[in-house]
């Protein structure tokens, strides 16, 4: 029916045809459908978060570690914080570091690897060694070295995941370019005077965006993941804002008295990665028509 | 095959050569001053001062501190570590083992795992056990393996009270030493094997549609050997990358797993350099950690070429 209507409106808009095909592909495929609704829901957590929190999330009480059902719906935290609320902050802390992160190393990327790709020469002589250098330092121990050097904290923390994502959207972009840049279509656009500008708009850009928009989502995933570790480890968001990382660590050294407070984090984490693995997964075989039907869901 | 090795060789030189120029300047990013901020607040001892900065060699001008700085490393020498005043080096090297015990122990918790689920799942396509192992694969790329590590804790150890959760249990000797390892090994191996049986899944799948594979089915074949002979042996090949690429997540991985079961490995000492602001043995043991994971995957290139000949004729 979706085709139906897009088909009946006049000469719909050629760029738009990725996105429907992908919002169709959502909708018939369940397990993209369940990836939305994780993600969808995690993002409303994350936004609604100061209004639909029942407490505020650094709010102590005289509850320490209570169990769920009182007066907290999910229990309290070792200083008697509602784990809830702690939670509901804690998305929005773990979305927005990532979705930052992500974005801007997304922008750098995608601008470096159109410099290497597009342009080669030294550009491409300068970029993609840097980029392979970065690329073959362990991801989490780039980040911990550049937290190593700027301290803890939020903004050094930002620093540091978007130089560990910046190499695989280069490299994605870089590929994609050099392929492009052969094609006869290039070629002619060249002949008629394209611009450079109009080349990369018009066809290496539009090229790109199937595997641009796989690497954004999976890389959303890892990067709640890294947030959690580099939270985990104290080298993430400070105390006392909440962060589901942060809260594991003074969770697990209260685990033989109450298990929830280290139980509820981590299923949120859980459930986040998982909604953007989902998503990238059905993102993947909507947008890239070699891999459809390959993956045999 | 020798020139390729010697290709491959060549172009690791420039990578360690990035490696080594980050590290040495990651440290001349922290804000402020290195100096001060060991110093503390008997910084306004000026006397001190100018020795702690000549005793670090920061009274010279970058480019020879770096050279002095490259020199050393050269030799192994990578500094001194500023609250033990032991070299680092030596620190690295003790702590090694524990760190290769539990990564080698997780590689093959996560072997173990993702090779036999995942060759059954791309053999039996859509059924109960691909769907189950495929879930099972998506939620483990899905868990922080620290927090899978806290939930063993409380399984096994809190609750079961059958397996040690903090140490290495180092001198208790044999088999006893062996139960401190389990929980580290299966918690970090997990989180790699759902990575590994999605890749053999899906290169399984591939190699299965191979004319070769039909050619051996043709002849009359019986399934098992089809698999086991022709299509394993080649579907293992991406796989091994995927295993080298998994040498990164993996001396991440220590790091986190590491603190979750205070074993005495690289990745604690990295996390008490940072925390103590002890940057020698953080520039050091990153430096180290980085190299051999370089190394590795020189390993990984070379295997891999050798098992595909198809490579060695190209580049």
């Amino acid at each position: 029916m979706v085709t139906e209507l897009a088909s009946a409106q006049p000469l719909p808009p050629v760029r738009r045809r990725p996105g429907m095909r992908l919002l169709q592909a959502l909708v018939r495929d369940r397990i993209g459908a369940i990836g939305l609704v994780l993600v969808v829901t995690m993002t409303l957590a994350a936004v609604l978060a100061p209004l639909i929190a029942p407490y505020d999330p650094t709010a102590m009480s005289n509850q320490r570690l209570a169990p769920p059902g009182g007066t907290f719906l999910l229990g309290a935290d070792e200083a008697g914080r509602d784990l809830l609320s702690r939670a509901l902050y804690g998305a929005r802390t773990s979305l927005s570091v990532s979705l930052i992160v992500v974005t801007g190393a997304g922008i750098i990327g995608v601008v470096l690897g159109l410099l290497a790709g597009f342009f080669r020469g030294w550009l491409d002589g300068v970029i993609t060694p840097a980029m392979d250098v970065l690329f073959s330092f362990p991801t989490l121990l780039l980040a911990l070295a550049v937290v190593a050097a700027r301290g803890p904290g939020t903004e050094n923390l930002i620093l540091a995941l978007i130089i560990v994502f910046i190499p695989s959207f280069a490299r994605i972009v870089r590929g994609t370019a050099m392929t492009i840049v052969k094609e006869p279509y290039v070629e002619s656009g060249r002949a008629v005077g394209l611009s450079n500008t109009r080349l990369i708009f018009k066809y290496v850009l539009p090229n790109a965006v199937a595997p641009i928009a796989v690497q954004f989502t999976t890389s959303l995933a890892y990067a709640i993941l890294i947030e959690a570790s580099l939270g985990y480890l104290g080298l993430g968001v400070q105390p006392p804002q909440p962060s589901w990382g942060s809260m594991l660590s003074s969770g697990k050294a209260f685990m033989e008295m109450s298990m929830w407070p280290s139980l509820v984090p981590g299923i949120c984490i859980m459930l986040t990665v998982l909604g953007f693995n989902l998503l990238g997964d059905t993102i993947r075989d909507a947008l890239d028509p070699r891999l459809r039907g390959r993956a045999g869901r | 095959m020798a020139r390729i090795i010697l290709t491959r060789l060549l172009a690791v030189v420039p990578v360690l050569l990035g490696i080594s120029v980050i590290s040495f300047f990651v440290i001349r990013m922290i804000p402020g001053d290195v100096i001060s901020s060991i110093m503390g607040q008997d910084f306004s001892d000026p006397k001190l001062e100018a020795e702690m900065r000549a005793y670090f060699g920061l009274d010279m001008p970058i480019h020879e501190q770096f050279l002095s700085w490259f020199g050393r490393l050269l030799h192994g020498d990578l500094g001194t570590s500023m609250r033990s005043g032991q070299p680092v080096l030596d620190e690295i090297l003790e702590r090694l083992p524990a760190t290769m015990l539990l990564a080698v122990s997780a590689l093959v918790v996560s072997v173990l795992i993702s090779i036999p689920f995942g060759v059954l799942s791309a053999t039996r396509r859509n059924g109960l056990l691909d769907a189950g192992s495929r879930l099972a694969s998506l939620i483990g790329l899905s868990v922080p393996n620290f927090w899978l590590g806290i939930l063993l804790v409380y399984l096994f150890s809190v609750t079961l009270g059958w397996l040690p959760s903090q140490g290495a249990g180092n001198g208790e000797g044999g088999l006893t030493q062996l139960k401190y390892l389990i929980l580290p090994a299966v918690t970090l191996g997990a989180s790699l094997a759902a990575i590994s049986m999605r890749m053999t899944r899906s290169s399984m799948l591939e190699v299965l549609n191979q004319d070769y594979v039909r050619t051996a089915r043709a002849k009359g074949l019986s399934e098992r050997v089809v698999v086991a002979r022709h299509a394993l042996r080649n579907s293992l090949i991406p796989v091994i990358t995927v295993l080298g690429i998994q040498a990164g997540a993996l001396l991440g991985g220590t790091v986190v797993v590491e603190q979750v079961f205070s074993w005495p490995g690289l990745g604690t000492m990295v996390i008490r350099g940072i925390t103590q602001r002890d940057y020698p043995v953080v520039q050091g043991t990153l430096l180290f950690l980085a190299f051999f994971y370089v190394v590795v995957n020189l390993l990984v290139d070379i295997i891999y070429v050798y098992l595909d000949p198809r490579l060695r004729s190209g580049h």
